[in-house]
């Protein structure tokens, strides 16, 4: 009994989260992106055309075809400034903590 | 005077550089499809030139994106009027877009190298932004059906991302 109870007081560690972010109509749904490092951002491109999700800082670039899901796992913190390479005049902010 | 007012407003745009258009009635669904999927070709057989010509990464990057981006919007241009019966017609608008279309495109033939990617470059800048004025300004206010004004809405925006690409492209090129 003692065990389980102990068991109970340690902090349980972070359930790696999914996260979906919409593009629609040549915007991010969200655009401001709260995460975690672990977790996977889906960016589901329901436009007629290809977009990407890429990083101002050059960190990453993803590319989501038309109608499709690319799916990335955040390895890393910090603030990001997102931007379609195609259609610059498509931003977002993605904010990656601790795990 | 209302039909006068739209027509005036397209004719003094287009004609702002230096695109000739003749006044008539303001433009139907089926002359608006015919506007916008001509202006789309016009996008496509430059961006086939530049893909022919040019040597720069940048440069062919970009003209890629058009022939991606003109195609898909094309297609779904033709699968809703398609769709809707709509049987798009050639009017004086398309054949101005195209003549001049045909006059630039003449001229960028005969460059090549470094003359040739600015040249393209800024063309594409200029040429998005004279068309995304049409569209905002006339094409989108005048079509009747929803799907179709959808459609061009949608289109703007993607062409509004191609005019600022155009531009820093243009921007970066001596």
């Amino acid at each position: 009994m003692a065990g389980a109870a102990l068991m109970a007081l340690c902090a349980a560690p972070a359930h790696a989260e999914t996260i979906r972010v919409e593009i629609s109509k040549l915007v991010f749904s969200p655009s401001q992106i709260a995460a975690h490092v672990g977790d996977t951002i889906e960016w589901v491109n329901t436009d007629i055309v290809a977009h990407t999700a890429t990083a101002k800082s050059k960190e990453f670039d993803v590319m989501i075809a038309p109608g499709k899901t690319a799916r990335q796992v955040l390895t890393k913190t910090g603030a990001f400034d997102l931007f379609c390479r195609f259609h610059p005049n498509m931003t977002a902010q993605l904010e990656v903590a601790p795990k | 005077m209302l039909l006068v007012r739209w027509t005036g407003m397209l004719a003094a745009l287009l004609l702002a550089h230096g695109i000739a258009v003749a006044q008539s009635a303001k433009p139907t669904d089926p002359q608006i499809a015919h506007i916008a999927y001509t202006a789309g070709e016009i996008d496509l057989k430059a961006a086939k030139l530049a893909l022919e010509k040019s040597k720069n990464k940048e440069v062919r990057a970009f003209a890629q994106d058009m022939v991606r981006d003109h195609t898909a919007v094309n297609k779904q241009a033709l699968a809703l009027v398609k769709k809707l019966k709509v049987k798009p017609e050639d009017n004086d608008t398309s054949r101005s877009l195209a003549k001049d279309a045909d006059a630039k495109r003449a001229e960028l033939s005969k460059l090549s190298g470094a003359a040739f990617d600015k040249a393209y470059a800024d063309n594409e800048a200029a040429y998005h932004k004279t068309v995304n004025g049409a569209l905002q300004s006339t094409l989108i206010p005048s079509a009747s059906n929803a799907e179709l004004k959808d459609l061009l809405s949608t289109g703007l925006k993607i062409f509004q991302g191609h005019q600022q690409h155009a531009e820093q492209l243009a921007g970066s090129l001596k």
